[in-house]
């Protein structure tokens, strides 16, 4: 049986959160797996499609070398912290970047180093130097603003399914508050009334107590 | 009087399908009204880099 805690209600639909830590995991590990496991395929399925078409496409956009994950000087790639947020796509990233890692002394990476996987999200040769030819800048003329723009689609995914992990673990976001704002004052009640009595303003979400589904309590503001 | 090709553009065009679509599903529950907040984000997102895109230009023309 649900527990109560787990179960909300939004746009006048039960949802069942399960297991909110887990759904929150799945949904970091692959966008929407989350909320398959609770059952909400159609959203599951749009965040799928949404956040993985963005993020390959961006990646096919930079040739295939914007998400790696490397912390060398010169080379402090900030952006795979939010590109990891899509979780298992940019796991091999954190596999070549530390063997790269291992075979890289005194910023120079040894001779013998083969980088696995054909290269697939393997870091620069190093040393990757600012204002001097390398990898990297080889990249950039390569690709030009493909990489760049690709380096901002990947990102934009993971951020993205930072959203998507938190509606995992506890439901729709709030709409804003000058929204609602506006709807009372259209109603000429600027108290606020309870979501269950404004689905047009929905989003937020309301526990439904286990004894009985009605009346709803504000769980979130 | 741009200095980058039209065609750049077009990058814009899947990202406010990607992060309308997903900023209304984390909003709502009801598939109708998630693409309804989905379209009203992409056209507030829209109207707002319109704006900026023009203030731009007339700034490019002025000096």
């Amino acid at each position: 049986m649900a527990s109560s805690a787990n179960v909300i209600q939004v746009d006048t639909e039960r949802i069942d959160l399960k297991n909110r830590s887990l759904a929150a995991f799945l949904a970091w590990l692959v966008p929407g797996a989350g909320h398959f496991y609770q059952g909400r395929h159609t959203k599951g399925s749009l965040y799928l499609v949404c956040i993985l078409t963005t993020w390959m496409l961006g990646f096919a956009l930079g040739g295939g070398h914007v998400v790696y994950a490397s912390w060398q000087p010169g080379d402090r790639r900030w952006h795979y912290i939010l590109q990891a947020g899509v979780g298992a796509a940019a796991l091999p990233a954190l596999i070549q970047g530390n063997r790269m890692r291992k075979m890289t002394d005194k910023g120079v990476t040894s001779r013998s180093y083969e980088p696995l996987w054909g290269g697939f999200m393997a870091p620069p040769h190093r040393p990757v130097i600012e204002d001097r030819t390398d990898e990297v800048s080889a990249w950039y003329a390569t690709y030009g603003a493909g990489y760049e723009m690709g380096t901002w689609y990947t990102m934009i995914a993971g951020l993205l399914n930072i959203l998507v992990i938190y509606d995992a673990y506890a439901g729709p976001l709030a709409v804003p508050i000058s929204g609602r704002k506006k709807k009372d004052d259209e109603d000429g009640d600027c108290e606020r009334q309870p979501d269950s009595e404004q689905p047009d303003a929905g989003g937020s979400a309301s526990v439904i107590p286990q004894e009985s589904s009605a009346p709803t309590t504000e769980a979130k503001a | 009087m741009i200095s980058i090709s039209p065609t750049y553009l077009m990058y814009y065009v899947p990202l406010i399908i990607s992060i309308s679509l997903v900023f209304g599903a984390t909003r709502h529950e009801d598939t109708q009204t998630i693409l309804k907040h989905a379209f009203y984000t992409a056209r507030w997102i829209t109207g707002f880099m319109a704006i900026i895109f023009v203030i731009l230009l007339l700034i490019n023309w002025m000096v």
